[in-house]
Formats: C-alpha cells, structure tokens, sequence
C-alpha cells in the first residue's frame, strides 16, 4: 500500500515507511524545478489545473525512477512499527472506535446541525443531525465535503503584516496601539452573521464604539428575501415555505432543491409527499411549476418548466398576480403556461404555494407573498417567524457600496474583515481592493491567504469551524452550539475570538465565550445540565423563533417596470461545487459533477442550443463577454433547456489567488459581476475569441435515445431511467415494469436461492431530486480518490455511485431525469466469474465482494459489467492527489475513513453498500448478548446522507423492512434486467404529475 | 569421422540435466516456502524499549490480561495500555527501580513509550478483538502462552490460512467466553466437544467469504 | 542424374517444388552456407536490419519499465474502455502463430509436399509471435508483480486460494502456455538432423560442441530416423487440435461476456479462420523477403506462395461470411443493444477501423481469385501486409470500440492510444522482427532433411517422364 492507513492502535500508529518511499519522495521534489513546471504549461497549455497534473509529471519522475527500481528491495524487510500509548489517556477511551460529536454548518444565512464521526481525535466523516429542524438527519454535498478543508494544508497558516509573517502577539500588540476612540473611522465587515454569541459581540462592540458600523456581505445571501418581507409586510420576517403541504407549487426563479437552499430542509419537505407506498400517496405527489432562465435541479424537476430571461420573471410574476382575477388572453407557450398556473394555483386555493428565488429583487418575493395571501396559502403552506435578531446592521451590496465609498472617501481608518473575502467577491464596479489599499488600519480574518489577504495589511489564519467553539442559528432560530473536533491544526482563531481580542483585548477561549453567552441566557438553576443538553442533542432547547401572521400590503407593492431586452442578459448562479468561491480549493467538491451540466474542474457560460446555433458555438469555444469596460473570456457550453436569450455562469471560479487546487480553476464570473446587475447583468454582448478550452465533463452523451446512425433507421429510446404520469400508472400499474419486454430467461444452471439475512437496495427515482449529496458522502466514507482534470477527460473518474442525468424531449425544451448509480450487486454477477483470480466473489448475504489486496488488475471484470459501475485505479490516485498539493501523507491520511482499504495503484474498486458499516453492526449486535443479527439499523452513507430519503437498504428477505416493500411495488425495476444479472439494486419507476392542459401542448 | 564427444559424456550430461532440473524446482520451492508469513513472520522477538516481562505479570503474578488490555470486550483493537495503568501499581510496588525510569518519565512528561508492535496484520485486514474474544476464542489460539515469555514473541503466522482453518471448523478453539484469558486452561475433556456445544448455543456462524475480514 | 530432360508442358501444369540443378549436395550447401558463412561474409545489409530490430527491443524494455513503475495510466485505457491495444496486440500476435503450426503440423498430416521450404520458418515465426503475445496478458495487468505467479495455479498454503478456473483468462494461461510447449518441441524436433548436418560439416571446435550438443547424438542411423518420424507424427498430431483449440480460447474471453460485440457465438471458428487469415499473411511476408535477401528463389518457389494465397483467399472469405453473419444475428436477435453495437461499428466514431477492417481482410483478397495477382510478387507482399494490418483492425474494432459505447449512455467514452501504447507495439514487432532474423542467421532456415526428401522424389518422378517423352 502506497499509503500507511492509520489504524487507531493506541494514539496513533503512523508505520514507519521503509527506506525505499523516501527516495521517491526526494525525486519528487526534484520534479518541481521551474524548467519542469514550464514543460509541464508547454505539455497543456490552455489548461492551468494540468499544472497540478500526476500522470505527465509522474511519467517524468518514473522514466528517471526506472533505474533506481531496485530501490524498492528495502521494502522487502520487515518494516518496524511502533505503537505510541496515550501515557495518560482519557477514561474509558476505546481506541480505533469512531466518537461522534454534534456541530453545526453555517452557509449563506442559513445553518444545519451535524454530527461529525471522529477516530483518534481526526474528524473523518459528516452526516446530518437528525435532530435539528433544518437538517433532519441529511447532509448536502458541501456540508460533507468540508471535512476535507480541515486537512487542507493550502490553508492559511500563518499571520501576515503587510504580506510578511508575523505572530500573534505582536497582532495583540498592534491592536492595541490602534486609537479606535467612538468608533468613528471603524468599520466591520463580515457574511451574513447567524451567531447568537458574535451577535451579542457586534451589540457590545456597536455600544462600545457607537460611531462604528458592522456591514454584512455576502456573494450569495438572503438580503433579497429580507427586503421583500420588508416591502410585503412592512416588517421583518423570516419566510417558512412548507414545500411539504402544499400540492401546487410556483417556483420562481427559485432552485429550492439546489442551489438557493444550502441546507437539506427544503428537499426533506419536498419529497416529503413525493414517496409513493399505497394507492392515496398518489394524490399526495405535489405539482411543481418552474420558472427561470438557466436549467435548475429545480426544473429538472418540476412537471412544467417555463424558461425566461431572469429579468422577465418579475413581469411574469406580475401579470400572474393579476391573472388569478382575470383569466389572461394570448395564445403563446407563456400564456398557455401562465393560464395553466393561474387556473391551477386557485383551484388549489390554501394548498397553493408561490415562492421567489434569492436571485430575485424584492418586489418580486412581495408579490409571491401577495399572491399566496390571495389565494389564501400565507400562514398554510408558509409560515412566517420573527427574526431572532432585530440589530440594525446594513447588508447586502448596497451596504458593501455605501462602504467602499467611505473606505475611498478615506473616512475608514480601521476595518475589520471577520471570514470574508470581498476582494475577491464584490462586484467588479466597487473596486473592493482599491478601496482597501486606502484604509490605515485593515485586518482581515480568512481561512485561506487569499485574494482579500494580499490586500489587506494584517492577515490572520482563521479557525476551520472543525476547530473552534461557535453556534450558529438555522433559520427559525433554532441554534446549534458548534463544536470543534479537533484543535486548530494550524494554529488559527475564530471570529468570536478575534473579537473578543478587539473588545477587550484579551485572548478568550472560544469556549468559554460560546459557554458564557448561553449560560447568561439560561437560568442559574441546572446551566450545565442545559449546556450538556445542547452539546448532546445538538440543538438548544428554547430558541425557535415566535410565529407571527403578518398582513401584505398590497399598495406598498408595484412591479417596476422591467428592463428592456437589449443585449444579452448574464445571469449569475450560485456554484453547486464552491459555492461563491469558499470551497474552490476543496479537491472532493471541484470533481464532484455539477448536477446539472456534469462538468467537473470549471465552470462556463451555459448558452441556449438556439444561440449555439445562431452564432455556430461548439462546447469548449471562448467567448469574451462584454458590456463597457467590463470584459469576461470564458468558454461556452450548450445548455438544454436554456432560455433563448440570456446566458449564465457559476460564481466561485476563477479565483486568482487560492490553494494548489483552486486556483485559476474556470473563469470569474466577477469580473463582469456589478453592484447594478448583481445577479442578472443586462445588455451584454457575446463575441467569440477563436480559442478553445478544454472541458471535462463526465457524462458525453445525455440522452437515452441513441445518437442517429443511420437515417434510414430509428434510434432506440432505451428504458434505464423509467417514468409515467399518475394516470397513466393508475390505469395501467404495471406499465413502468412493461417499458422492456423482458424475454423468458432460464439458465443451464440451477438457480441459487437466497435465504436468510440478503442485503438489497432500492432506489425511489421519483423521490432523488440529483442533487449530489451521496456522491460526496460516498468519498467521503470509503475513501473514494481524486483524479484530477487531465484524468477525467481520459474518463478515468472514480465516484463508486455516480448521478446519471439524460434528457427527455427537445433539445431546446426538455425535462431532465436523474439516476444515481451504485453497484448493483448482481446475484449472477457478471464480473465474478471473468476474475481470473477470485478478487470479486459473491457473500452469502448477497453482497458481491471486493478483496482489493487478491485483485491483479485485468480490468476484465469492468469491461463485463453492464453498468460500468467498477473503478480502477489506473495511477497512484492518492499518491497524485498528495503529490498536487504537496502534503505529507501523514496530514492527509487523516481524513481517510480507518474502515476501508486505501486501495493501491492497478486494482479495481467499486460500491460494497459499505460493507464495513455492515460488519461494525454485525458485530455489534452479536456482541451485545449474542442477538442473531437480522440487518436492522445499518444504513449505507449514501442512505443516510440522502436529503430525499430516495435509497433504501436492508433485508430483502425480512418482508416488514423497508426496501423489501418498496420491491413489492408494482413501479419497481431492474435495469438491463434481460441480461439475467439479477441486480440487487433496484430502481422505483418515477411517477409525474403534470398538468393535462399543459401536457397537450 | 572422430567423435565430438567422449562416451562419458552421455551419462554427464544427463547428470547435469538432473541437476540443472532440481536446482531450478528447488529453488523456486525455496523463494515460495521462505516467502511465506509461516516462515519470515514466526519469531519475531524485538527489544522493547522498557523490559517488560509477561511471565512475571500475567505468568506468575497471575495478572489478567484484561487488567492491562483493557479494551478487547469492547474495540477492534486490544490497546496497549497507557502509562498510567503501569504507574497505577509501580507508583507503590518498586517505585526506585531503574529499569522502570522510562515509565515514570513518561508518566511525568505524558510522552508515549515507543512499545514496538510485533503481532501484525495488513491494513486490508480487518481483525476485531471484541467480536473474537467475546465468542469465545481465547488468546493463546493467536498469541500463544504469553504468560511464559519473558519477551513476547510472535508464535503463529497469523496469516489467512490460519484465520481460514478457524473460520471454517472454530469449535477447537472456542471455549467458555469467561476463560478465555485463562492461557493455562486445561479442559477436563475434549476440547473440540466443549466447542461444538458453544459454537452450536451461541451460533456462531464466522464469515468464510471476502468481506468478512476485507473491506 | 542432373542431365534431366524436362517437358515444359508437365512443367507448366506441375512445376517441381525444387528447382536448380536438383543436387542434393548443393541443395545442403546452399542453406548450411547461410549458417556457416562468417560474420564478414554476411551481407552488411543484414547487421544493420540487426542493429536497427535490436534497438526497437530495448525500446521495448524501457515502455515495459515506465509501465510496472507508473501504472497503466500511462496507456490510453479508461472506464469504460478497460482493454485496448494491449489486449488487441495479444490477439493479433497469437493470431500470427497459428499459420506456423497450421503450416507444418496439419498440411504434415495431408502429406503436403510443398510445405517443406517454408514450415521451419513458419514454425519459428508461430514461437516469435507466441513470444510477442504473452508479453500482454502479464504486463496488462495492474500489478504484474502478482499477476506472474497468482494466475498459475501454484499451491499456496498460505492463502488457501486457488485461481478461478471459471475465467476464460485462466484458461488463456493454460491455452497459450500449452501452445508455446508444444510449438517448441516440435520445432526443435523438425531441427535435429539439420543440426547434426551441421555438426558433421562443422570446422570449428566451437561449433561441432555447440551444433554436438543440440543435435543429441543424432547419428542418422534408421533407428534415428524411424523414432524421428515417430515422434515428429505425433507431435503433428497433438498440435493440430491447437490450432482450433487455442484461438477458440482465447476468443471465449470475449465471447463468454455479456457486453454487445464481445457476446457471440460465432467467435470460436471465426477467430481460428482469421488466426490462419493473418498467419499466412505474415508467414507471405517474411518468406518474400527472406527469398529476395536470401535468395531462395529456388526453394521457395512461385508455386509455394501461390498455394498459400489460395489459403488466404479461402480464409479472408471465411471473415468476410464471420462479419456478414454477426451483422445479420445482430439484427435478427432483436436486442436493440445489439442492433446498435454493430450500427455503431460501420458508422459510429469508429467507422474507419471497421472500413479498413472490411477493406484490408475482405475485399482485397478478392484480387486472388486471378491467378495472375496470386503469382505477382508485388501484388502479393502488398496484400500480405494490408492483410495483416486488417487483422490488426479486427481485434481493435472488437475489442475497443464494442466496449466504447454499450449499455448506459451515460458511461459511453472513447478511446485513443497514447505514445506508450504506441511504442509497445512496435517494440514487440521490433522483438518479433529480431528474433526471427537471428534464427534466419543462425539455424538452417529450411528443413534440409525434408526438402532434400521432396528434391529426390521429384527427380525421379521426372526421370519416370523422361522414359515417356523417350517414347513419344
């Protein structure tokens, strides 16, 4: 094995390499001269990630490593391992056993509890608290991924004045020299705080220094949200869209289940009502309108989708208002639609739901909140709370634009940046780093050392939220303590700490603030019993916000009048991998596929197939996207289902100065990004450049109808993803299992039978919304390696469950169907019996085994496998992966799961529906008095990351368990099932609920 | 014409020809027999940085293993104890004695005593403790008589085979869970029947395919 | 006996297999002077092929370095396109064997006189090429470090594993090693009294020891001979079943599986047809130039090659039926997978592999039916390397592009070779090329027993004419 697992024996038990590893280690290092970089750039040219590339490098190293091959002989030798007790170790502490801990994720404004596992100490995996209300068990993607941030040795490390290092003390020090006085020159800035204790902090600091002014900014925040509260009801509210009671829903230009909701919340609701076990669930299933101009998880979705310019999504919410009175003429598709909608948004009357995406201005959420009041939906099907904190703060790019001009008009002499990075996030027209340069006295606090640092004059590394103590609100105001796992690896602070430094200049412990702050909150009597509570149940009792019923006033709200359409409208989306750029250096997240376009290592700008046509673009051609001085060379991509005249890119690429692996990665939509055309910027024009780039993508080819041939002869629909409407699936419910005739299948040989505990897996297609939750969870719990561009586009990614998205229909309209992958585990397994050597053979539980150590590698088994669902590790993945970002295995192999094998280079892995979890709960129960283990109560991480709750997994032989009913539905399927491979995992045909006056149009 | 060859040469070279063949078969058996865990891993005896004798403690002292080792019933892995579980008799009992300076060191600063590890298995093996010894199988079936050596020494080859041999027939090594750390046990009949009674009340079914120790 | 009058209408019909003055001593001079001619006396033109084929081998060595050091990420192989060059080179090269064996076990069965020139070279090419096709299945694997010894079923105690006789890729193991053996043996057989010939012609010490020891204390005694002919019929014997029983194997690797392309019954006789198809071809290439740089001309005569391409000409034909026939089950199996694999093969991204393919090995051959193109040198070295070349495409279009689009869109790729890929290749060729140029140097090339045999009969059929003609 290339990497020593760290199995918890003791403390630790890093095995001492043999001689042989050191040697390549220092060939390694010779590789990194300039001379070799630039031959590397001359190798790809047009793609910076190549930099970071293995296999070219590699093969240098190797050609000049062949001769001393020999070296590895030392390896031979019985390596000595030592075995360090902890010499005073915690009572009752059991080594090599996980401990889980709850904590808390706070992103864009929003919060979700978690409880993160942990081994010796090392935070490794991320899963939902099922407790707390916006998490309910599930995890997104970038929630899970961030465990991998912790061990990023990219991070910033060090304290910096004026671009030198420099420490902490002589920081404490310069504080406090600073003369802040009232508070006058002083300003802070920071993302949207959900902190109850950094609050109280900001209050006393706002009461200290009454002259200051805290700004809130964040790329991607909830201020458009706040404003239409502010306009419908003339007050502040939160917004609760209970997206689980209501059976008609109106997105507008909302991607709930994407990218506009950062916690699993909406999609837990959602599918609440979207799992189909008996006849009156089908009454449940929810219709979902889309409206919006870039192809959202959302639309994909939805049963109608209507694509439009972002900026007519206010005229179209407009005339709806005003339809739901008067039936609306005209004969077009958005008439047709916006009809349909109208008609069927009354007749659902309080079952109605109209909401309005963040990337909307405020009227337009006021005008879905007087919408849903019409109809009678408001205080139904959403709910309203008080905002837990009333502080007056400015935020939002106005806010960010009122402070750049006082930072240039010089009235800022101190400012106070805490985990932001507006350098790199403000829209281009502010000149966020000029306007910094001017300030005397600016401090910045970030995770990395990134665009904002070089900027400002002291720089300080802060904490991962791994490692420090904090709390966080979710948005009806239930909060979370967060709490660290592990001690800040690179010595790094929080912000409350930092504040702490900056109110009374003394170095608190986060705990002790965090702790303060509640304990002051509670009643003297029984403090830590409620302390204690909160840390166990991971949520504080007692902080959910009142309800209010507020009232919309409906003369406060006009629809503006909407910008012509001049030009070409640049949405800006949120990015479902780095979000708005803080997860670019996040190796898991830049290779997990964009739900949507599959692309993996970049973003583009996504443009419609019609103007593909119009203005003959390929994928992969650069185009400069301009508008005055603003200027933005970027590739394009065709997106289906685009609309017509408008074009989009994903924030969070780009980023000019992040770790090894984020860095120059895509291009930055912020440059052509302004405070006027923040989300949707007007007026653009498109010219191409004549270069190409080059874009990895995973998935080639989205349809499931083959590519035409031959003219003469129809291509195949091929029945893998399965759906029907309700109807449909009421007249006839074996239709879904009829889509593929499958023919009388009878081998030579008997049949095995399958008693007893047999695992199996069911996959409800009609529930999984795509997003890419179980992908990362996957990675992240069987140390699943990153490959890096240059592998991808040689197709050699290694995700064990992979999300397979086709289109369905016109290239220009269509819907989109999303089918997650794992092993099936065949019963007549096809790759079992090509093994030459017994590396794959079959459990009698039904689980079709890998034993990586006995694999040698033919590849045989993934040719002969239908699904191409196994892996192989063509190169040293994990080697490479180190390699790149230049770390030591040691800080590396932190994160990886002690459970699974760290498979080596020329084997082949894939999906064992966690056969480890399986083994610790067999155990477990055995061992507890001796139960006979019947399989209740194991959950693969795909499972129980899901936010869908679409897999389920258990004994299919115990008729009571889950996926054995699910099995019995009659929209239950095999794939490929005519190959007799028998597959374990199955597949739930995907039931639509459309509108037939929509349908026959 | 003369002959090339002398008339010996017949019978030399099909003594060379046997010799040739042997030696090759001979030293392929040898390169297979001398590469396996049996042969290399057996006997492995290193000097631990403090000498620590298990025949004076868990033999003749008569120290259970579980006193020190405390977490087998309940983790994959039988720790090595920490300092402190030494220090807990040794702050009493020959607290002077040089030999133990290291410890009491330790003890002080909190530094780890580099013990070196000598039953060792692959990363892809997964071996559980817990689940082994609360079946029934006792120490000495992997470690043998500890209680008799004065510096531990790798007695079995812990290599798959052995583990197969169990797995597929455990009864000879399972026995009463509460004797297992009786190295000493000397079963008043047959061993293989005591087995077959437990494996049969307790049902233990040990896993013979991949997953069962590979994941 | 040399003063044979001939009539050139026999002659027309049934020209002799050995022409020349018939001598049988100078038929032994001419091939011996091959192997005993002195390092200057070969022509220059000869160390220089040498040199040139030598270097190719290291070149060889070193991609199979970089191979073992970094991976099999240094080839163009991916998901879902797991086998590539690698496993086509293996498939071509073991193709190529069979014409050896074909040559000389089953037309030694058929008492095929003609087969005398050319069945030591054919049978040395069939060890080359063996040679050339074992490197694959050993160095395509991820760990070959493992692979050497786990694919053969040594008994390990410390395991307690055994391999799984299930996989056509064991099968493979014991099918090509079997070949190998028995190609071996008989080859070596066939050598022995020519080895003892040059023994006994020998002037240096060194060479009788050496040519003494390999030739075993062959006496040319009857005795020898009787027991020669024995062993010699049934070493023909076992290896004629090897000709249909290995290509037959080794196309159960595909044809066991279950992906569209590979899943077809028809492989077995299609492959052993296409086996011979490109063995011919290459065993027609080697001869002509061994006949021009050599000068054979009368050993291997127009006649030999034209036999051979009439082999070829039924052969092509018989691929040509196999791809009609796998077009028509594709369509009559009503499996849409299927249907579209072989669609995908004429007119996917692949359509130019399978166009040459069509081209090289179906319609070129047609050129035969003229027995002008069977007796044109030029016509026939050309078509024997488009041949070989179509063969090549054959594998590929199999292998490759059946796995590059299969049953899931969504995991459709594309495959294309990397330099690595590309050097192996040729550093096998370069092995191959090498090898048999240093058996062309060093062993009699033709089998001098055996063609002497023919020589002599000819002579006196001929003496038999000359009575007649006498009459007339």
């Amino acid at each position: 094995m290339s990497l020593v697992q760290i199995k918890g024996v003791g403390a630790t038990n890093a095995a001492s390499e043999p001689a042989a590893p050191e040697y390549w280690r220092s060939l390694d290092q010779l590789a990194d001269t300039p001379e070799f970089q630039q031959w590397v750039h001359r190798e790809f040219p047009d793609d910076a990630v190549a930099v970071l590339d293995g296999a070219s490098r590699r093969s240098m190293l190797k050609i000049m490593a062949a001769s001393f091959g020999l070296a590895g002989l030392a390896a031979c030798r019985r390596p000595e391992l030592r075995m360090a007790p902890q010499a005073r170790g915690r009572e009752d502490y059991v080594p090599g056993s996980p401990y889980n801990y709850t904590s808390a994720f706070a992103l864009g404004g929003h919060a979700a509890g978690l409880v993160v596992q942990t081994y010796e100490g090392r935070p490794s995996k991320i899963e939902g608290n099922p407790d707390h209300p916006s998490s309910l068990g599930a995890a997104t993607a970038l929630a899970q991924a961030s465990v991998l941030g912790v061990y990023d040795p990219d991070r910033s490390k060090m304290v910096m004045e004026g671009g030198k290092e420099s420490t902490w003390e002589k920081f404490e020090a310069a504080l406090k020299t600073l003369s802040l006085g009232d508070g006058s020159g002083l300003r802070f800035l920071s993302g949207t705080v959900i902190s109850p204790t950094l609050e109280s902090q900001r209050a006393e600091a706002l009461k200290k220094f009454p002259k200051a002014k805290w700004v809130e900014y964040e790329s991607i925040a909830r201020d458009n949200e706040r404003a239409g509260a502010m306009l419908a009801f003339g007050q502040a509210v939160d917004v609760h869209p209970q997206f689980d009671k209501a059976k008609v829903i109106l997105s507008l230009d909302f991607d709930f289940l994407g990218n506009d909701w950062p916690t699993p919340l909406a999609t837990k609701l959602f599918s609440k009502n979207r799992h189909v076990d008996s006849e009156e669930d089908l009454e449940k299933i929810s219709r979902l309108y889309v409206v919006e101009s870039q192809f959202s998880l959302t639309g994909a979705n939805a049963e109608h989708r209507l694509r439009m310019r972002g900026a007519d999504v206010q005229q179209f919410a407009a005339d709806l208002a005003g339809a739901l009175n008067a039936a609306p003429s005209g004969n077009d598709r958005r008439a047709k639609f916006l009809a349909a909608v109208a008609a069927d948004l009354k007749a659902a009357g309080k079952e109605a739901l109209v909401v309005a995406g963040p990337r909307q201005p405020a009227v337009v959420h006021a005008l879905a909140h007087q919408i849903n009041q019409a109809l009678g939906a408001a205080g139904e099907t959403v709910t309203f709370t008080k905002p837990a904190t009333t502080d007056r703060v400015e935020s939002g790019v106005d806010a960010l634009k009122t402070l750049t001009g006082e930072m240039t008009g010089g009235q800022v002499s101190t400012l106070i940046i805490l985990g932001a990075n507006p350098a790199y996030t403000a829209p281009a027209d502010l000149q966020f780093g000029a306007a910094l340069a001017k300030v005397a006295n600016s401090i910045h606090l970030g995770a990395e050392n990134d665009e904002t640092a070089a900027a400002a004059k002291w720089h300080l590394p802060e904490a991962h939220f791994l490692e420090a103590w904090g709390d966080a609100r979710s948005i009806d105001g239930v909060a979370a303590i967060q709490q660290p796992m592990i001690e800040p690896i690179f010595g790094g602070k929080s912000a409350i700490e930092v504040m702490a430094l900056v109110l009374d200049s003394k170095d608190k412990k986060g705990y002790d603030l965090v702790k303060s702050f509640w304990t002051s909150q509670w009643p003297a009597a029984g403090q830590d019993n409620t302390w204690k509570k909160a840390l166990n149940d991971g949520i504080v009792a007692g902080t959910k916000s009142a309800e209010v019923k507020p009232a919309v006033d409906s003369k406060r709200i006009q629809a503006a009048p909407v910008a012509a359409a001049s030009g070409i409208e640049v949405g800006f989306l949120p990015s479902a991998t780095t979000w708005d750029g803080r997860f670019a250096n996040n190796a898991w997240m830049q290779e997990a596929p964009d739900p949507i376009t599959k692309l993996v290592w970049g973003n583009v700008v996504l443009v419609s197939p019609a103007m593909a046509r119009e203005r003959n673009l390929k994928d992969g051609d650069m185009v400069a996207l301009t508008r005055g001085n603003l200027k933005l060379e970027a590739a394009v991509m065709t997106q289906p289902g685009h609309a017509a005249n408008a074009v989009s890119i994903a924030l969070g690429y780009g980023r000019p100065r992040s770790g090894t692996v984020g860095t120059d990665v895509g291009f930055n939509a912020g440059l052509i990004r302004t405070s006027d055309g923040f989300w949707f910027g007007q007026g653009f024009s498109m010219a191409p450049t004549g270069a190409k780039h080059i874009l990895a993508n995973t998935q080639e080819h989205g349809s499931m109808e083959e590519p035409q041939l031959l003219a003469s002869i129809k291509p195949h629909h091929r029945p893998l993803v399965r759906e029907t409407t309700i109807e449909e699936y009421k007249k006839n419910a074996k239709i879904i299992e009829e889509m593929n005739e499958v023919p009388e299948l009878d081998s030579i040989y008997p049949q095995r039978t399958w008693e007893g505990l047999q695992w199996g897996m069911a996959i409800d297609l009609g529930a999984c919304t795509g997003c890419n939750a179980c992908v990362v969870a996957c990675q992240a719990e069987n140390n699943v390696p990153v490959v890096g561009k240059d592998q991808v586009l040689r197709g050699r990614e290694m995700h064990w469950i992979r999300m397979d998205r086709y289109y369905v229909g016109s290239v220009d309209d269509p819907r989109a169907v999303e089918q997650p992958i794992p092993c099936m585990q065949c019963e007549n397994a096809p790759c079992e019996n090509v093994c030459p050597v017994q590396a794959t053979t079959h459990s009698p539980e039904g689980l079709n085994d890998m034993a990586y150590n006995r694999c040698v590698g033919t590849r045989y088994c993934a040719n002969n496998c239908p699904y191409k669902v196994r892996h192989f590790n063509f190169l040293d993945w994990h080697k490479n992966f180190l390699e790149r970002r230049r770390i030591e295995p040691e800080l590396m192999s932190m994160v990886y799961n002690p459970d699974v094998t760290v498979r080596m280079r020329g084997i082949m892995e894939k999906c064992t529906y966690c056969v480890q979890r399986i083994q610790e709960a067999r155990i477990s129960t055995k061992t507890d008095g001796r139960k006979e283990f019947t399989g209740e109560g194991v959950l693969t991480a795909c499972q129980q990351t899901c936010p869908a709750d679409a897999i389920a997994f258990g004994n299919i032989n115990d008729p009571n368990s889950k996926v054995a009913k699910l099995k019995k539905q009659e929209r239950n399927y095999a794939m490929l099932a005519e190959l007799d491979v028998r597959p374990r995992t199955t597949y739930l045909g995907r039931l639509r609920n459309p509108n037939p006056d929509l349908e026959a149009s | 014409m003369a002959a090339i060859f002398p008339k010996s040469s017949d019978i030399i070279l099909k003594v060379l020809g046997a010799v040739i063949g042997l030696g090759a078969v001979s030293t392929i058996g040898a390169y297979v027999y001398f590469s396996y865990p049996t042969v290399i891993d057996t006997g492995y005896q290193p000097e631990q940085p403090v000498a620590y004798s298990h025949k004076l403690h868990a033999g003749q002292l008569g120290l259970n293993c579980f006193y020190c080792h405390y977490t087998v019933y309940r983790g994959a892995y039988a720790a090595i104890p920490g300092t402190e579980i030494c220090m807990g008799c040794h702050q009493k009992v020959k607290d002077k004695s040089p030999r133990l300076e290291m410890v009491r060191q330790s003890y002080e600063t909190g530094e780890a005593i580099p013990w070196k590890k000598i039953h060792v298995l692959p990363d892809y093996v997964y071996f559980n403790h817990r689940a082994h010894v609360t079946a029934g199988v006792s120490c000495v079936s992997c470690h043998g008589r500890i209680d008799q050596m004065v510096e531990v020494r790798q007695e079995k080859p812990l290599n798959m085979a052995m583990c197969l041999e169990c797995h597929r027939d455990p009864a000879p090594n399972v026995r009463p869970a509460e004797l297992v750390t009786q190295l000493d046990w000397v079963p008043d009949r047959d061993p293989r029947e005591i087995g077959r009674e437990i494996v049969a009340q307790k049902h233990l079914n040990p896993p013979t395919n991949c997953s069962g120790c590979h994941r | 006996m040399s003063s044979v009058v001939q009539d050139p209408q026999l002659l027309e019909l049934n020209p002799p297999l050995v022409q020349g003055t018939g001598d049988l001593h100078d038929l032994t001079d001419q091939i011996s002077s091959v192997v005993e001619a002195q390092v200057f006396e070969t022509p220059l033109k000869y160390w220089i092929t040498l040199a040139c084929t030598a270097s190719i081998v290291l070149l060889l060595g070193a991609m199979l370095t970089y191979l073992v050091n970094t991976g099999i990420g240094v080839w163009g192989n991916n998901r879902p396109v797991g086998w590539a060059w690698d496993i086509t080179n293996f498939v071509f090269w073991i193709g190529i064997g069979h014409a050896g064996t074909l040559i000389s076990a089953i037309l030694f069965l058929f008492r095929q006189k003609w087969r005398t020139s050319i069945n030591r070279s054919a049978e040395a090419m069939t060890l080359f090429a063996v040679m050339c096709a074992g490197i694959f299945p050993l160095f395509h694997t991820g760990r070959p470090w493992r692979a050497f010894y786990w694919l053969f079923p040594i008994p390990n105690t410390d395991l307690n594993l055994w391999q799984n006789f299930r996989s056509p890729l064991i099968w493979d193991v014991f099918a090509v090693s079997t070949y190998f053996t028995v190609s071996l043996l008989f080859w070596f057989t066939g050598l022995v009294p020519d080895l003892a010939t040059l023994r006994d012609r020998a002037t240096t010490k060194v060479r009788q020891v050496v040519f003494g020891l390999l030739s075993l204390g062959w006496r040319g005694s009857a005795r020898h001979w009787r027991h020669y002919e024995q062993a010699y019929l049934i070493l023909a014997g076992i290896s004629t079943p090897l000709v249909l029983s290995v290509h037959s194997v080794v196309s159960f690797d595909f044809a066991t599986s279950v992906i569209p392309g590979w899943h077809t019954t028809i492989f077995p006789p299609y492959f052993v047809a296409g086996a011979i198809f490109s063995g011919f071809a290459c065993v027609m290439t080697l001869l002509l130039i061994a006949r021009w740089t050599l000068n054979l001309q009368n050993l291997i005569t127009i006649k030999h090659l034209d036999n051979m391409n009439k082999i070829i000409l039924v052969t092509g034909s018989i691929v040509g039926y196999a791809y009609c026939t796998e077009f028509f089950i594709a369509w009559y199996s009503g499996s849409i997978y299927e249907r579209f694999t072989f669609l995908n093969r004429a007119f996917g991204p692949y359509w130019w592999a399978a166009w040459s393919m069509y081209t090289c090995n179906v319609f070129i051959p047609q050129l035969y039916w003229f027995r002008k193109m069977r007796t044109n040198l030029w016509v026939m070295f050309i078509i024997s390397i488009t041949t070989n070349i179509g063969m090549w495409f054959e594998r590929f279009v199999i292998i490759a592009t059946s796995l590059t689009r299969d049953f899931l869109p969504s995991s459709w790729g594309y495959f294309s070779p990397t330099w690595v890929d590309i050097c192996t290749f040729i550093g096998t060729i370069g092995l191959f090329l090498t090898m048999f140029l240093l058996f062309a140097r060093f062993l009699p090339m033709i089998a001098i027993s055996e063609v002497k045999g023919v020589a002599s009969h000819e002579k006196h059929a001929f003496a038999g004419q000359e009575g007649k003609v006498s009459h007339r």
